[in-house]
């Protein structure tokens, strides 16, 4: 399948999978949006050699996951390009950094390496983080929570609109796509000779449609701001896990968790 | 060139998205004052949408197996203008990072920094602005002149706007102090990739843009070669325009060819113990940017052994290297793995 084709079926998937419901599904998207932020913040703020102390932080993603019934497989599926390359960076500390830090058994373990695998892990993380939210919010709620947090219509207008026109965009640039191709059996990609004309044709077909858009939101009452699906306003379920989620992210940066149960175990 | 969140210290990434967020507020208020602001939006979100879609086309690279794809910062600001163009952008690439994962929710304001930044009020400014408005291939209004104009300010653009943002990455990770990579190491391997990519991508924009050019011109900006009075932009600008893109092009290149290139942060800074002392006399401090690269490419110089006959190490966390720590690690990870296998069995038997 080709890579927009690919593209199309993930953007649908994900938007079924925000549809869906559980407990998570069902938190205020502000509520969400907040957490998702406060977890990113804190978890990239780990020192540089902080392994025991950021693995802890794998339990709160993994539980959402969990709870809102969202696959991790499907996760690392859907990141296989990207995941790779948030790895990519780190892969030359032990290169440079060869300091002893550990021993394990017998085994030195250069500061490179920790290092190495603590970038690693935020960046999968973060990634995590982000996925779950997106996988249990609907782009129309992350739009009305943006707005509910001040963001300026105009924007999340923007955004909203982007987002309506992308799936119809990648369809209508898949179609060519293949037309092109099978008129140009092994050619790798679009020759030469075609590359003004093949995004051009598509951007002059565009904006035409761009006027006729407008005169149809015209039509119905477009002045400038969009009217959204009306968002509940903050339940005390919803304080509950909001504050519920911030005082297990802070415990787990604060306190040194991962060493009191090494010491419990031991 | 997407950053990921692990790549930026909070720090860094508050920095930048209060950077980013003040330029879209004010390309906000910019475009809110317009008359026909309404009537921007929906083609500003269908034209980004056509460049996020865009992005996926392959181009194949003449004379080579390879093939490229757009990125779209310079083709946004060209036919939306500077402000309506970095929001479109901002846009993108705050979809791609929720649905595909490119660049990290926290390094979004980074992200927007080193793209559409430089892309659409960098590259529009320096380069669209005055190349369109200047003499350069004859008289303004002749149209083999001003295609040839277009053509020159999309390649330039694109190369110098991704240089920039390259280099932009290249700081933001460095002040992070996440990676041991030294930043001449650093520079050396970014600025001369970004540079092939941004030669390029300003290929296909000027290709694009041209045929725009040939079927609505009015859709592209700042082409009011019929008035041959508008010519605010002397020759000499664009001289000295060019000069300027010349340099930051000729920089990247020659790190290309750069055998040693951890030299160019000693020989901007000074490093008198091996021998680098004042070069340029800057002070390393003054500047921000930390020293820990520097020092790190040091103790590397000195270092002969692999793993040094010392059990630890000084480290920014003592739970990091104590031995509970690693217990508690194995712990946690086995915590972890075993609520998802003990989930996954569950749910399966709920099916069952």
């Amino acid at each position: 399948m080709k890579r927009i084709d690919h593209a199309i079926v993930e953007f649908k998937e994900m938007d079924e999978m925000a549809k869906r419901d559980s407990l998570v599904h069902s938190v205020n998207p502000v509520v969400k949006l907040i957490i998702t932020i406060a977890y990113i913040f804190v978890t990239v703020s780990f020192g540089k050699y902080d392994l025991s102390g950021l693995i802890i932080m794998c339990l709160y993603p993994i539980a959402l996951f969990e709870i809102s019934d969202t696959s991790i497989g499907a996760c690392f599926y859907k990141l296989r390009i990207v995941i790779p390359l948030v790895c990519a960076v780190g892969i030359f500390n032990p290169f440079l950094d060869k300091e002893t830090l550990l021993y394990v058994g017998n085994v030195a373990v250069s500061g490179g390496v920790v290092s190495m695998f603590t970038l690693m892990l935020k960046g999968v993380f973060c990634i995590m983080a982000s996925f779950v939210l997106v996988a249990t919010t609907s782009f129309d709620e992350i739009c009305a929570a943006l707005r509910r947090l001040h963001i300026p219509g105009f924007f999340v207008t923007l955004l909203l609109l982007t987002y309506r026109y992308i799936s119809v965009m990648m369809e209508e640039v898949s179609v060519m796509t293949d037309a092109y191709m099978l008129r140009a059996p092994g050619q790798k990609g679009v020759h030469f000779s075609a590359w003004g004309s093949f995004l051009g044709q598509l951007l002059l077909r565009s904006m035409d449609r761009a006027e006729e858009l407008y005169s149809s939101m015209r039509l119905r009452g477009f002045n400038g701001e969009f009217i959204y699906a009306s968002l509940d306003p903050l339940k005390g379920r919803d304080y509950a896990f909001l504050f519920a989620s911030l005082g297990i992210i802070a415990l787990f940066r604060f306190t040194e968790l991962t060493a009191i149960i090494g010491q419990l175990v031991m | 060139m997407h950053m990921a969140d692990a790549l930026l210290a909070p720090a860094v990434a508050a920095t930048m998205y209060v950077a980013s967020g003040a330029t879209a507020a004010v390309s906000v208020h910019k475009l809110r004052k317009e008359d026909d602001e309404a009537k921007k939006l929906p083609v500003m979100a269908v034209t980004a949408a056509l460049v996020f879609a865009g992005q996926m086309i392959n181009y194949t690279i003449p004379g080579t197996g390879s093939s490229g794809h757009i990125c779209g910062g310079m083709l946004l600001s060209a036919l939306l203008g500077p402000q309506a163009g970095f929001l479109s952008m901002t846009v993108i690439l705050t979809i791609q990072c929720l649905f595909f994962g490119d660049g990290g929710l926290l390094a979004l304001g980074a992200n927007i920094w080193n793209m559409a930044f430089y892309g659409c009020f960098v590259g529009y400014f320096l380069i669209w602005k005055p190349i369109m408005h200047s003499k350069l291939f004859g008289k303004l209004s002749t149209k083999a002149a001003q295609r040839s104009r277009i053509i020159l300010a999309s390649i330039l653009g694109c190369v110098l706007t991704l240089q920039l943002g390259a280099f932009s990455v290249v700081c933001e990770t460095n002040l992070s102090g996440i990676t041991d990579l030294p930043f001449g190491a650093f520079v050396a391997i970014m600025q001369p990739i970004h540079l092939l990519i941004g030669l390029v991508e300003g290929l296909i924009t000027a290709a694009v843009l041209t045929f725009v050019f040939e079927s609505r011109p009015e859709l592209i900006k700042e082409l009011d070669g019929g008035s041959e009075l508008v010519n605010r932009h002397s020759t000499k600008t664009v001289v000295a325009i060019l000069a300027v893109a010349v340099i930051i092009i000729g920089g990247g290149l020659s790190l290309f060819a750069s055998e040693n290139p951890d030299g160019l942060e000693w020989s901007l800074f000074g490093n008198g113990d091996a021998g680098y002392s004042d070069n340029m006399g800057l002070d390393e401090d003054d500047y921000g940017i930390s020293s820990t690269a520097a020092e790190k490419a040091g103790k590397l110089q000195d270092s002969t052994s692999i793993l040094p006959d010392y059990a630890f190490a000084d480290s920014d966390s003592a739970a990091g290297t104590s031995v509970s720590g690693l217990v508690g690690s194995a712990v946690v990870a086995a915590v972890a793995i075993g609520v998802c296998v003990l989930c996954g069995a569950l749910k399966k038997k709920k099916k069952c």
